[in-house]
């Protein structure tokens, strides 16, 4: 060790880029504003992001594992609707179960198609995304759907109350985050993923039932949904049927900043709690720093092309693309 | 090579006789319990099933071109609706005010032009940075849809002018200005993709872009062009739509870049890339249109529609598979 070169420098910069433009922002933000890392702020920022970032777990699998998905907003949509209609009908104990057991369905409808079909999971996911908000809106009649007796039930209890000070979304959002981590990284599972999404062919010849990792990364990333889905219905006891409308985009663009590759084969659940942490934070400290709530979107999109293009940078050893 | 053609023949006609079928049952399905007394073969019915999937139609026609090429393009709708932004806020500036109607040329210029600039902003950063074109555009969907934002806040941008209105409703030999919008973009585009070396070009690289590098074809800039094409496309899309409606919000366009796609696909041009047609786009538009509009008609709610065309374009991928019989369809992002 000779000290750090340039080329040494330059792939640390890139291996760690995200933690360190993360720390870079959260410093940024608390030096324009004392209030960004007061205690409550930063609790209220992870525990409104819980939701997004629940999601975003899920389909970490499912792009390691090489393919897309699309349809967890239009998803979520179904069980949130679900969950609140079925907890007046049959009661929360009986809802919650059925609803994970519906979600699961779709999951393992999709999960059949792209594993077992090998169908293109953007194509499946982009239908999918389309049939299950007319499920949603056949299953709500096209209504809000609204519990009727909202303060005599202990439904609310995920996403509105808190244990020893801390509130339960942020609860579910680590523990769930720590669980699906260790499967990732510590299970033959998990490795079969990688592998999987790295190079299928060759995933396949070393004997690796492909077909059904990749059925069970679309079951993952469903029961991801029905919790994101619970969290949400039981923030709010009440919903629209359009409320994961446009997730999907914005749960890829969290996977994506964690530095997950869409090829497949690469990314942890840590980097994409990072990137929905990052999102978070940002949206946050530009709305604190007084700027309006469009800025996010524009800094979100600098963020993800920077990120992306420093990560494939490093990678070709050049900042431009060879390509003429 | 013989099976080859007819597999082919089968897969271009597809749509076509899949319009054909819907036509026969929504017609025959209408006869007998349709909500309306109205026929659904209706010639003026028809004439508006073609106005309304002109909005939509015109993205995709751009977007085949974009996925021949094995890219893909998730700001359209964002492009879409800031082009309207522009075109209707324009004609209220105090200098084109003083124009008059000179002024309305003048705003349809702009639009185009913001249209246009999105498309190469999008097209420069794929061929500059080489960063993968869905990552590019998703993350410009959200900027772009930030332009709009910071335009006028979340209130609607409004404003009616009725000589364009005229144009708009105008009928000419019984088409509406739409339909003529999107038959005239079709023309053009089957003439680029079958008879210009950009459309060769468009082939090559999607088939395979080692190659078409090694061939001298450069793909950077010929990537870029097709981006501000669909960005033109997108603006014109809007410029069509919002001089009849008068009426933008900030959230229009939404979710209009998976329609075109879906239309794109039900046209049988593949993901991969090097493979599709924009005939068949057209036949993919009309089919979903007539899809809505005929569930409408025998009295489906909307969201059976939803389902229907969901289920459809898995339909289609599949049976398009069993067709292809490669089932090596890597998706390449």
């Amino acid at each position: 060790m000779t000290g750090l070169t340039r080329q040494n420098l330059g792939t640390i910069v890139a291996k760690q880029g995200i933690l360190i433009a993360f720390a870079l922002f959260m410093i940024g933000f608390a030096m324009v504003n004392q209030r960004f890392i007061a205690l409550d702020n930063i609790s209220g920022v992870i525990r409104s992001s819980a939701i997004l970032g629940v999601m975003a777990i899920g389909v970490t699998f499912v792009v390691i594992g090489g393919n897309l998905d699309l349809s967890v907003g239009s998803m979520m949509s179904f069980s949130t609707i679900v969950v609140l209609d079925l907890h007046d009908k049959i009661g929360p104990g009986l809802a919650i179960p059925a609803m994970f057991a519906l979600t699961l369905l779709l999951g393992a409808f999709i999960g059949f198609l792209v594993g077992y079909l090998k169908l293109n999971s953007l194509i499946v996911t982009l239908g999918m995304l389309s049939a299950i908000h007319g499920l949603t809106l056949t299953w709500s009649g096209g209504k809000n759907m609204d519990i009727a007796d909202k303060s005599g039930t202990w439904f609310s209890f995920f996403g509105q109350d808190r244990i020893m000070g801390i509130p339960v979304p942020i609860l579910i959002f680590a523990f769930l985050a720590a669980v699906l981590a260790m499967v990732l990284s510590r299970t033959a599972f998990g490795r079969k993923v990688y592998a999987v999404g790295g190079n299928g062919q060759a995933a396949t010849f070393s004997g690796i039932p492909r077909a059904r990792i990749v059925f069970m990364t679309y079951l993952v990333s469903a029961f991801c949904v029905a919790v994101a889905g619970l969290l949400q219905a039981s923030r709010s006891l009440g919903s629209q049927n359009t409320v994961g409308q446009g997730m999907e985009l914005e749960v890829l663009a969290a996977v994506i900043l964690g530095g997950a590759s869409l090829m497949g084969g690469s990314g942890t659940v840590f980097k994409t709690v990072i990137g929905v942490l990052i999102l978070g934070f940002i949206q946050n400290g530009l709305l604190l720093a007084g700027l309006d709530f469009y800025v996010q979107y524009m800094v979100t999109w600098a963020i993800i092309i920077l990120a992306v293009w420093l990560d494939i940078a490093a990678k070709r050893g050049h900042l431009w693309s060879p390509i003429a | 090579m013989a099976i080859e053609n007819r597999k082919d023949m089968i897969k271009q006609g597809g749509i076509w006789v899949f319009i054909l079928a819907e036509l026969i049952f929504f017609s025959m399905a209408g006869h007998y319990w349709s909500v309306s007394n109205q026929a659904f073969m209706d010639p003026g019915n028809m004439l508006l099933l073609l106005k309304q999937s002109a909005p939509i139609g015109i993205i995709a026609l751009g977007m085949t071109i974009i996925m021949i090429n094995g890219n893909i393009d998730l700001s359209v709708g964002a492009i879409f609706a800031l082009s309207a932004v522009v075109l209707l806020d324009s004609l209220s500036w105090p200098f084109m005010m003083a124009m008059g109607d000179w002024a309305l040329p003048l705003a349809w210029g702009f639009a185009l032009l913001t249209g246009v600039t999105l498309g190469a902003v999008n097209g420069l950063i794929v061929w500059k940075t080489g960063i993968d074109a869905f990552i590019v555009t998703l993350g410009s969907m959200l900027g772009f849809r930030g332009l709009v934002f910071m335009y006028n806040g979340e209130q609607p941008t409004s404003n009616l002018n009725w000589t364009l209105v005229d144009f708009a409703e105008a009928q000419v030999l019984g088409l509406h200005t739409a339909t003529w919008f999107l038959f005239g973009t079709a023309l053009v585009l089957w003439f680029v993709t079958t008879r210009t070396n950009h459309g060769r070009n468009a082939y090559a690289i999607g088939n395979n872009r080692d190659a078409a590098v090694n061939a001298g074809i450069r793909v950077g800039p010929h990537f870029m062009w097709n981006f501000i094409l669909i960005g033109f496309l997108a603006a014109l899309s809007a410029v069509v739509f919002y001089s009849e409606s008068g009426s933008v919000n900030p959230n229009d366009g939404m979710l209009y870049e998976l329609w075109a796609i879906t239309a794109v696909v039900l046209g049988g041009t593949k993901l991969a890339g090097g493979y599709g047609s924009i005939a068949g786009t057209l036949g993919g538009v009309i089919a979903i249109q007539l899809l809505r509009k005929g569930l409408g008609h025998i009295g489906a709610d909307t969201q059976t529609v939803n389902l229907v065309i969901g289920l459809i374009l898995i339909a289609v991928l599949f049976l398009d598979r069993q067709l292809t019989r490669k089932g090596k369809e890597e998706l390449k992002i």
